[in-house]
């Protein structure tokens, strides 16, 4: 078989099998505005009864051409767009292009700088993995969570705006250092804010985890094994969880993060509940690696390269990545030694892990399609780019 | 029909339709990207609560809903859902414009080949909120102005599809003065 | 890096009259798009590489040279390295071979470069565009791609 190319209607109406004796399958669209928060992703779903038997996403609602755009601006001001890709986590997008521009240019930065920078990463995977567990409750039918959730993400919020000036979008971490410096309270408000969130912590996991309903909903229900989880492509939080360690924090080291004592959390079954549990550890895992970077922030300055100076990357292809809180973001530049990228790709992990949804959930119910999907965690402006 | 309009009867029912209107405006979840955050932060924690200015509740259907806040950017896929949905709602029918990107096309008006530069090209908006994203409290002085232009609304007379914000003036200063200040601004080359 | 070299070293014996250029330094190699298939089973299944997430697949775009080079980064969990992998096709008969029977993701990522650029994949069981409508004409990211609606800077 050759090349053969085909559009939708095509594939909704091949597939349409005629039965003589039975039921009939039909399609029903989840369309693009729907009651959970995760954005716009539209599913053709076609079912038997309420059985669903294949899934067909359909992207590109929120498509803005990034990569076109970045052909013609500046690195500095590409970082500002990578903001706005995965916007629950949105310094860690920052370094990913950050780190491509200094390791091209051989820029060294110093101590203090990357201690600042392994610290708010640290914070805005708090501040994702919290929002996370709100939602996930609020898909399942428990409204008390989405509260809890959002009003720790507040606190952290308010910390992080002291010092970078913005609530969402923060255009911090930037080539050569960090746009501004810390205040001199920062590290007695982030103690009492560890403080504050480590027994709450086994709070949600008595309210939430122990709940018998969340249970039985979670257990066996979207198993990806280890072949499956690797030949999708899936990373983060979704490949731990089918028994994968990899975490870019520790296997590649950055930052400071060679320096520091945490573990990582896997799982063994690969279902709902395994990548549940995997996030609730990494939250610890976090508050564990802020407590021993939070009193040693050596002195120096905070930014190395002077605003004004030129980035030219030299010709050729360079690639880095970083781990976010939902997997390995990529960036690809292709240079030809002028101002702007000739050809700039990113990686965005939440196009890769959506594929795994239609092995994952052929054969299941709707509602294990909700669950399955909310644990998968994702950002559809990364899938869309 | 002018006198019906003037008289004691007539106004006080429009005055007591627009306060029952006003305090009780439901909006509908729509957001596609970064100030849907700051939207369901807005209306659904519990630091920030949009229920103490009569939002008790936000409607998934459009049929049920009285507000339609656009959060987030619009291209051209999204513009054949966004139509069905305002037209689904019914009268009286409000909406709200949040973030830049819906007021002009945002960071992406240059070079990007789908984005639609300002939603007010698609459906007719009321109250546009600047910001990217906006804070919780520029939400809700946006939904106060609505409140305010709905309570200067009358029923009996015809409504324009673009009404102009005059409620979010200060008292005593019209349009025509502040349109004068800002082209002599604007003359003044120091500025540019 | 030695476990880095010494598998390079096993490519190049294997492989030598495939590969064109290599950067050892940077991590990439790059090879002639006839045998493509081949060396992607190698890649993958040897028991001293296994290369077993294919992370990224993507496409640039050099007008002047006439071509397209398509780009493949690789990732192996065993073995803990990655290496980039990259070809070059003619711009006028952009066709080559899909890898999504050796990684199942690629079935997506090449429709994604189907809809930017306008490569075609042979034996690709789903080849529709991806982000942008059915009836869209034109290949957005290409370098002369021109548009009335978009606004230049």
């Amino acid at each position: 078989m050759a090349i053969h190319l085909r559009t939708l209607n095509e594939v909704l109406h091949s597939s349409n099998k005629k039965k003589t004796w039975g039921t009939k399958e039909y399609f029903i669209n989840m369309g693009p505005q729907h009651p959970s928060t995760h954005g716009v992703l539209r599913f053709v779903l076609r079912l038997e009864g309420e059985v669903v038997k294949e899934i067909i996403p359909v992207l590109g609602y929120i498509h803005r051409g990034i990569e076109k755009i970045g052909e013609s601006v500046s690195y500095r001001n590409f970082v500002h767009l990578t903001d706005r890709c995965d916007y629950l986590s949105s310094i860690i997008n920052n370094w990913g292009v950050s780190k491509v521009v200094e390791n091209a240019m051989q820029i060294e930065t110093n101590e203090r700088i990357e201690t600042i920078r392994t610290i708010f990463a640290e914070i805005q995977r708090l501040q994702s993995h919290t929002l996370w567990w709100g939602v996930f409750a609020m898909d399942l039918g428990a409204f008390t969570p989405f509260l809890y959730g959002f009003r720790d993400r507040e606190f952290l919020t308010s910390i992080v705006e002291d010092t970078c000036g913005s609530r969402l979008t923060m255009n911090y971490i930037q080539p050569g250092g960090v746009m501004y410096d810390i205040k001199p309270d920062f590290s007695t408000k982030i103690k009492n804010y560890i403080r504050y969130l480590r027994p709450r912590i086994d709070e949600y996991e008595q309210l939430v985890s122990n709940n018998i309903i969340i249970q039985k909903r979670t257990e066996n229900v979207g198993i990806l094994s280890k072949d499956d989880a690797c030949s999708y492509g899936t990373t983060g939080p979704v490949l731990r969880a089918s028994g994968v360690p990899l975490d870019l924090r520790k296997d590649h080291p950055y930052g400071m993060y060679g320096k520091v004592d945490f573990s990582v959390a896997v799982g063994s079954v690969g279902d709902c509940w395994d990548r549940y549990w995997v996030r609730i550890e990494e939250m610890r895992q976090s508050l564990n690696i802020i407590e021993q970077l939070i009193d040693n922030i050596p002195p120096g300055k905070h930014m190395v390269m002077k605003h004004t100076a030129k980035i030219k990357l030299p010709i050729g292809y360079h690639y880095d990545q970083v781990e976010t809180a939902r997997g390995i973001l990529g960036v690809f530049v292709a240079s030809d030694g002028k101002d702007s990228p000739y050809r700039i790709h990113l990686r965005s992990p939440n196009f890769n892990n959506l594929w795994s949804i239609t092995k994952m959930a052929a054969g299941l119910k709707i509602s294990d399609l909700v669950a399955i999907f909310s644990t998968l965690d994702i950002v559809m402006p990364d899938v869309d780019r | 029909m002018e006198s019906l309009n003037k008289s004691i009867i007539t106004t006080n029912l429009d005055k007591m339709l627009n306060w029952a209107r006003s305090n009780s405006i439901w909006p509908l979840t729509f957001g596609t990207s970064c100030c849907a955050i700051e939207m369901m932060m807005a209306t659904g924690s519990s630091h920030y609560d949009l229920a103490r200015f009569g939002s008790e509740v936000v409607r998934v259907s459009p049929r049920q809903a009285d507000v339609l806040i656009v959060a987030g950017t619009i291209v051209k896929r999204m513009v054949k859902p966004l139509k069905m949905l305002f037209n689904q709602m019914m009268e009286p029918k409000y909406v709200i414009a949040t973030g830049s990107c819906t007021i002009s096309g945002g960071p992406f008006i240059y070079n990007s080949y789908t984005t639609i530069r300002g939603v007010d090209k698609v459906i007719p908006v009321d109250v546009y909120v600047p910001g990217c994203p906006p804070r919780p409290e520029a939400l809700f002085w946006g939904i106060l102005v609505l409140q305010k232009m709905i309570k200067k609304n009358s029923l009996i007379k015809s409504t324009n599809n673009k009404k102009p914000v005059l409620a979010a003036l200060p008292e005593g200063i019209m349009l025509e003065e502040i349109h004068d200040e800002m082209k002599k601004v604007l003359m003044n080359k120091k500025y540019l | 890096m030695n476990k880095m070299t010494a598998s390079i070293e096993k490519i190049y014996n294997k492989y030598q009259k495939f590969i064109v250029e290599n950067v050892i330094s940077k991590k990439e190699l790059r090879i002639n798009s006839e045998n493509l298939i081949d060396f992607m089973y190698f890649m993958r299944n040897d028991s001293d590489l296994k290369y077993d997430i294919l992370c990224d697949h993507t496409v640039v775009d050099w007008v002047n040279n006439n071509s397209f080079d398509l780009v493949y980064n690789l990732y192996s969990t065993e073995y803990k390295n990655y290496i980039i992998i990259s070809t070059t096709i003619p711009r006028n008969k952009p066709i080559i071979n899909t890898v999504s029977g050796i990684w199942r993701i690629a079935e997506w990522q090449e429709r994604e470069a189907y809809d930017f650029f306008g490569v075609l994949y042979t034996d690709h069981k789903d080849l529709r565009r991806l982000f942008l409508e059915d009836d869209w004409i034109g290949f957005p990211l290409r370098k002369d791609y021109k548009d009335n609606f978009m606004l230049e800077m």
